[in-house]
């Protein structure tokens, strides 16, 4: 064995050299250890090539493509699937409606997990009870949170309905217009969100330093003061990396979409995903489903790239 | 002095107010779903969620005249199995960008890492046709066969095994283990937390797939909770709420709990990712 005509290298130089790379004792295993690189690293290269790698560039390949019902392909079209798509009337109002709701749900997502963090942060009796309470939501799935929502939003039974009939309020048809089944499917949304949104929020909370809160009291700083000026800022990379996710995640809905309102009324929820799945595994339009998935991913793409390049800065003000 | 000690008795006063008004707010959707979950359908219907008598009876019903049982055994398999996958494969990955020296290792590392910039879901047609092509349609390997890594999880252990003393590999290679026992002896009992921590993520993960098994499960024997309590709703939902929130009920207790006792490891978890 290879491994065994190491000697102990008293100067060290053995350990600076591992990790930097060349090293006589290394290039004396190296044909040993490939066999253990591709031992290690090849189950989970080929499963990333084949149902990651390989369904990218397959997705890419069916979009410039027509194909019929059973994702043959039959005519190279180049790039018409996308010419189709961005002279579409449904997909922009499905691209509209995505923003809508990606939009909204990360700007409440992070307004109520700030206030939920900062509430828990403060050091009073019980408050472990009441951060239990706030990240309870991160145990709720899909399924369970669309029929907690969906009794609640019920037009005729729900407790909404209920609610407004008993303060003698407009009863509102949650499920039949298109504004509020959007507001339904946000605030299910956000609802979900908050206990993973909390959570890590309220770990930045926990690490801030203390002594700086001390001297901008004895300054006579404000609450709100010191939040924008001193809490905002110093939690700055966690509040950016929530958004992210929260954007890339909210990007991606489906379930709750499917689940209450299944793209309606009149097309109003229709996201993004949704509208890849109608079109693919409804009306089986795989090569139209495969250009929006190339546009999907190209978003979510962007969004990943830019957490990455933001999280190596680390940056801190 | 009195002033102060008035002022401050106010400011806690109010800041229990805020606690307890953000409380409600998160846990209204679970008390109004285990509540109704206690009453008889009827009386959901009618709209008479007060004065009414309540009982397990829901409960029972969920557990006898659906098939939820089978839901969340398969679900509970699923997860467990994707779980114990994930962590297998993703140390196995993260051990060989930390601990052998291969050519183009970082463009590999690069390359694994760049799959987080592709979402799974836009990928799903061409998924379906492999699965469907290995004839894993409706299996519970069909639903865990695409799971079994991730780029999150090798990164975050690579994470994890870098921050290993370097002088226990040495101490490894002078006893002359070879990068097996030296993965299985040392690396993974050395990063146990952030196994764990994986663990939780991934359980957790698989257990709210959706879409997936959504598409390719086509009968009760496979399909987990998730798309089971789709099935059970678009038959039941116009007259049974009572059986309904009874079954969401059954779904979410469980998961509270892990949640409760897994809290933890979460936290470290997403922290990863966050606080670098």
């Amino acid at each position: 064995m290879a491994e065994n005509n190491r000697v102990i290298d008293p100067s060290g130089s053995a350990v600076k050299a591992a990790r930097g790379g060349l090293d006589f004792q290394q290039l004396s295993v190296k044909k040993n250890d490939k066999g253990y690189a591709w031992l290690f690293l090849g189950p989970s290269l080929l499963l990333l090539i084949v149902f990651i790698f390989y369904p990218m560039l397959k997705t890419l390949y069916l979009s410039l493509f027509l194909t019929n019902g059973n994702g043959q392909n039959t005519v190279f079209v180049g790039l018409q699937n996308y010419m189709t798509l961005l002279t579409s009337a449904t997909y922009f109002a499905s691209l509209f409606a995505t923003l809508i709701y990606v939009l909204a749900v990360s700007l409440l997502t992070i307004i109520l997990g700030l206030l939920l963090a900062s509430t828990a942060s403060k050091n009073v009796r019980g408050s472990s009870f009441f951060r239990t309470i706030f990240s309870s939501t991160m145990g709720v799935s899909i399924s369970v949170s669309a029929i907690f929502w969906l009794f609640i939003f019920n037009p005729s039974i729900g407790v909404f309905t209920q609610l407004a009939a008993f303060l003698h309020l407009p009863i509102l048809n949650w499920s039949t217009d298109p504004n509020l089944a959007m507001l339904s499917v946000i605030i299910s949304t956000v609802w979900m969100n908050l206990g993973f949104a909390f959570l890590i929020l309220f770990s930045a909370f926990q690490s801030l330093p203390q002594s700086l809160y001390e001297e901008t009291a004895i300054e006579g700083a404000s609450p709100s003061y010191r939040f924008f000026h001193v809490t905002l800022p110093l939690i700055s990379p966690t509040l950016f990396f929530v958004s992210i996710i929260t954007l890339i995640e909210s990007f991606k809905s489906f379930g709750l979409i499917d689940l209450m309102t299944a793209g309606g009324p009149n097309n109003a929820t229709n996201l993004l995903v949704y509208h890849i799945y109608q079109n693919a595994f409804l009306n089986g339009n795989y090569s139209q489903a495969s250009a929006e998935s190339v546009i999907l991913t190209i978003v979510i793409a962007v969004l990943t790239f830019i957490q990455f390049k933001y999280l190596e800065k680390k940056v801190s003000y | 002095m009195a002033n102060v000690d008035q002022w401050t008795r106010n400011k806690k006063i109010w800041h229990y107010i805020l606690l307890i008004l953000l409380s409600a707010l998160i846990i209204g959707p679970f008390i109004i779903g285990l509540w109704t979950s206690l009453l008889p359908t009827a009386d959901i219907s009618s709209g008479n969620l007060l004065h009414s008598s309540i009982s397990l009876n829901n409960y029972w019903e969920a557990f006898t005249q659906t098939p939820i049982i089978r839901y969340l055994f398969n679900s509970l398999l699923i997860s467990f199995l994707t779980m114990l996958c994930q962590v297998f494969f993703c140390s196995m990955a993260a051990y060989a960008f930390v601990f052998i020296e291969f050519k183009h290792r970082n463009f590999y590392f690069y390359l694994v890492l760049s799959t987080m910039m592709l979402p799974f879901e836009a990928e799903v047609i061409p998924n379906f046709q492999t699965i469907k092509s290995l004839g894993l349609l409706n299996s519970y390997a069909g639903m865990i066969v695409p799971f079994m890594t991730s780029a999150f999880g090798i990164f975050m252990l690579r994470q994890a095994f870098m921050q290993m003393p370097y002088e226990l590999k040495e101490a490894a290679d002078v006893e002359g283990l070879n990068h097996w026992q030296f993965y299985v002896k040392a690396v993974l009992p050395y990063s146990r937390l952030s196994l764990y921590t994986l663990a939780a993520y991934s359980f957790l993960s698989a257990w709210n797939q959706y879409l997936w098994p959504m598409l390719t499960t086509f009968s009760d024997d496979f399909r987990p909770v998730q798309v089971g309590l789709r099935e059970l709703q678009s038959q039941e939902t116009f007259n049974n709420w009572g059986m309904i929130q009874a079954s969401a009920a059954i779904i979410v207790i469980p998961t509270l709990i892990v949640l409760y006792f897994g809290q933890h490891y979460f936290k470290s978890g997403l922290n990863e990712g966050a606080v670098k």
